[in-house]
């Protein structure tokens, strides 16, 4: 397959009639042009939407108890209630394939009074009482100093992680953030650390105004007891949170003495479940995507098939003559089909060739002008070009096939009849 | 070394059945120049069609150099072809992209011979229709004279035991018919089996013997005295 001269004939076949080479190469080259293009466009959408999302954990539940709707076990319905430390621990017992549970206590909120004082600066921000493991949930960069640990946590350290919006609204610039104190509702608190978080769906601003300290400590000084606000747990990778929450939120209603029936008595929210949704979009998206580009190429290769019947017609006398001369069958057929081949791959390679700098400009057009809402980076993966690739040798194995099998049905008698 | 035995073979024109040779039998031994006669629809480009391998006989038995030709399959037919006969055609049928040598080193090339090899052998050949130094034209640079001449290197370059030549002069003016058939001669002098069909009775004279088909049977079968065409030359 690979000798001198088998491809020196392919290329004297192909380059004797340029202008329909290049026509017919054409129709491959714009089929893989076009689902290049598609394909990253819809990466590029992907991209942007994702970049909304975040760094942040997608496989998460947050959960949060409500009103009871039903009574259950001699208490009345419309009772409230708080989770509890204990019910985290229950949750870790019972449910397995959990990787993070953080439960979280909050201060303040959207709107809510100032209740951050430095000197004579005050703000209002949002102040969490969490478990180290929420970096990896809600992740955050630490720009200085460090964030929550265990020691904190068992210590009841008076600590606080800031934000770079905290940091902006008490500080003057310059000056030492690490080490000094801020009064939150009255208690002092240690500053140990600021960080920044990647812009979170338009609260790019309001994810840099809040203050994390150590999840006991927070009970403590704010008077908490063992109550949880809220949780925020995540599943191992392989397993979804949305196919385990039920089973969560049967134990929290064990444990909280709520009717198992009662839906409306812990909320929550899966974010896995609308992570899914938008995934399914974009799934659908690329299906469109493959679908009109290879409908597409496929017209490309009939183009191809067509062209080599017609070559093979033309050289009908050729083939007769080789096949008097001695030519196995076999061989001529490889002949067509590498030439089908041969074409096919040159002409996606040079679409692929142009989507990828047509790619590169966009990119470079955007790096210029800013982000652009919803797009981003369109890209293709390596993997999509060499599927591309695999495509291409296919269809030309396929446009070279009938052709090819119309050249060794020449009979050479007849071949050579033809004057 | 060509044994043919009760030869039929048979065409369908739509409902009618054309019969063309009815019942040949004749052999031609090793070294022999014979030369097929006979009017158009005679019978005789079937005949030699056949004895190429290039169409299958209806009934009867063909034995080539001790081989029986029959029931081949298109891949063994083409190993057959390469492997024990030359052709030699009226209308040259040399391929069009492809320079002098290369056509004759065609053949080899199917028997998988390394290229230097080839092209040694193709320019041997070459040297001996007297076209060295034209090697590296393309067909359409060439005479009709010279492109019969590369033909005939090209056919004797496998060193087939048969050459099989149908009006190999048939698009010759006589002179050059001449110069063609003073070339089959020679390599005949060297012992080689030569097969050619024609309807021109000074040609068929240059053989050394002569079969007459006539509606698809031998009606003469006879061995003539050579006329040389180097005297014509």
């Amino acid at each position: 397959m690979f000798n001198k001269d088998r491809w020196k004939e392919i290329l004297e076949v192909l380059t004797s009639n340029w202008f329909r080479t290049i026509l017919t190469a054409f129709g491959v080259f714009w089929g893989i042009f076009i689902l290049i293009i598609l394909l990253s466009a819809g990466k590029g959408l992907e991209n942007g939407i994702m970049q909304d999302f975040g760094d942040i954990a997608t496989n998460t539940m947050f959960m949060w108890s409500r009103t009871t709707t039903k009574t259950y076990k001699g208490l009345p319905k419309g009772r409230s209630f708080l989770f509890k430390t204990d019910d985290v621990q229950a949750i870790r017992d019972k449910v397995p394939n959990l990787r993070f549970i953080s439960p979280r206590n909050q201060l303040g909120g959207f709107n809510g009074a100032n209740n951050v004082v430095r000197g004579l600066k005050t703000g209002a921000y949002n102040v969490y009482g969490d478990y180290p493991e929420i970096i990896k949930q809600d992740p955050m960069t630490i720009t200085s100093g460090r964030f929550l640990n265990y020691n904190d946590i068992n210590e009841k350290r008076k600590i606080a992680i800031i934000g770079e919006g905290v940091k902006d609204g008490l500080y003057n610039r310059g000056e030492e953030v690490v080490g000094s104190y801020i009064k939150i509702q009255g208690v002092n608190f240690m500053v140990v650390g600021t960080y920044k978080k990647k812009s979170n769906d338009g609260d790019g601003e309001e994810g840099q105004k809040e203050i994390f300290v150590p999840f006991t400590s927070f009970s403590q000084a704010f008077n908490r007891g063992n109550d949880v606000g809220w949780m925020a747990i995540t599943a191992n990778d392989g397993t979804s949170i949305t196919s385990i929450k039920d089973k969560i939120m049967s134990v929290v209603k064990e444990n909280r003495k709520v009717h198992p029936d009662d839906q409306r008595a812990v909320g929550h929210f899966d974010l896995y479940e609308q992570f899914q949704r938008v995934q399914s979009l974009f799934g659908a998206l690329r299906f469109i995507a493959y679908f009109v580009g290879i409908l597409v190429l496929l017209s490309g290769v009939i183009g191809v098939s067509n062209i080599m019947l017609i070559v093979v017609k033309e050289r009908t006398k050729e083939i007769g003559i080789r096949r008097a001369l001695g030519e196995d069958p076999w061989s001529i057929k490889l002949q067509i089909l590498m030439e089908s081949i041969f074409l096919t791959i040159i002409s996606g390679m040079a679409g692929i060739t142009l989507g990828a700098m047509v790619i590169y400009a966009i990119n470079s057009l955007l790096d210029m002008n800013g982000p652009v809402d919803m797009f981003a980076n369109p890209s293709v993966s390596l993997s999509v070009v060499i599927g591309a690739l695999a495509i291409l040798i296919v269809s030309g194995l396929l446009a070279g096939f009938i052709p090819a099998q119309s050249a060794i049905k020449v009979r050479p008698i007849d071949a050579l009849r033809t004057e | 070394m060509i044994e043919i035995k009760d030869l039929h073979k048979s065409y369908k024109m739509g409902n009618n059945k054309l019969h063309v040779l009815k019942g040949l039998n004749f052999s031609i031994a090793e070294g022999e120049l014979v030369a097929i006669m006979g009017s158009s629809g005679s019978g005789k480009s079937t005949l030699l069609n056949i004895l190429g391998m290039l169409d299958e006989l209806d009934e009867g038995s063909y034995t080539l150099d001790g081989v029986p030709i029959k029931n081949l399959n298109e891949t063994k037919a083409a190993q057959y072809r390469n492997k024990f006969l030359g052709f030699v055609f009226q209308s040259f049928n040399l391929i069009n992209y492809k320079s002098a040598m290369e056509n004759v080193a065609l053949p080899l090339y199917y028997q998988k011979v390394p290229r230097k090899e080839r092209e040694e052998k193709a320019l041997k050949y070459l040297g001996q229709v007297g076209l060295k130094e034209w090697a590296d034209h393309l067909p359409n640079e060439l005479s009709g004279g010279q492109k019969q001449r590369v033909a005939i290197a090209r056919a004797m370059a496998a060193e087939p035991k048969v050459l099989l030549a149908d009006e190999p002069t048939g698009a010759l003016d006589s002179k050059t018919s001449y110069e063609v058939m003073d070339l089959i001669q020679k390599i005949n002098d060297n012992g080689n089996t030569i097969l050619v069909v024609t309807h021109e009775e000074d040609i068929a004279h240059m053989c050394k013997r002569i079969v007459h088909l006539k509606d698809g049977v031998i009606v003469e079968d006879k061995m003539v005295e050579q006329v040389r065409a180097e005297q014509y030359v």
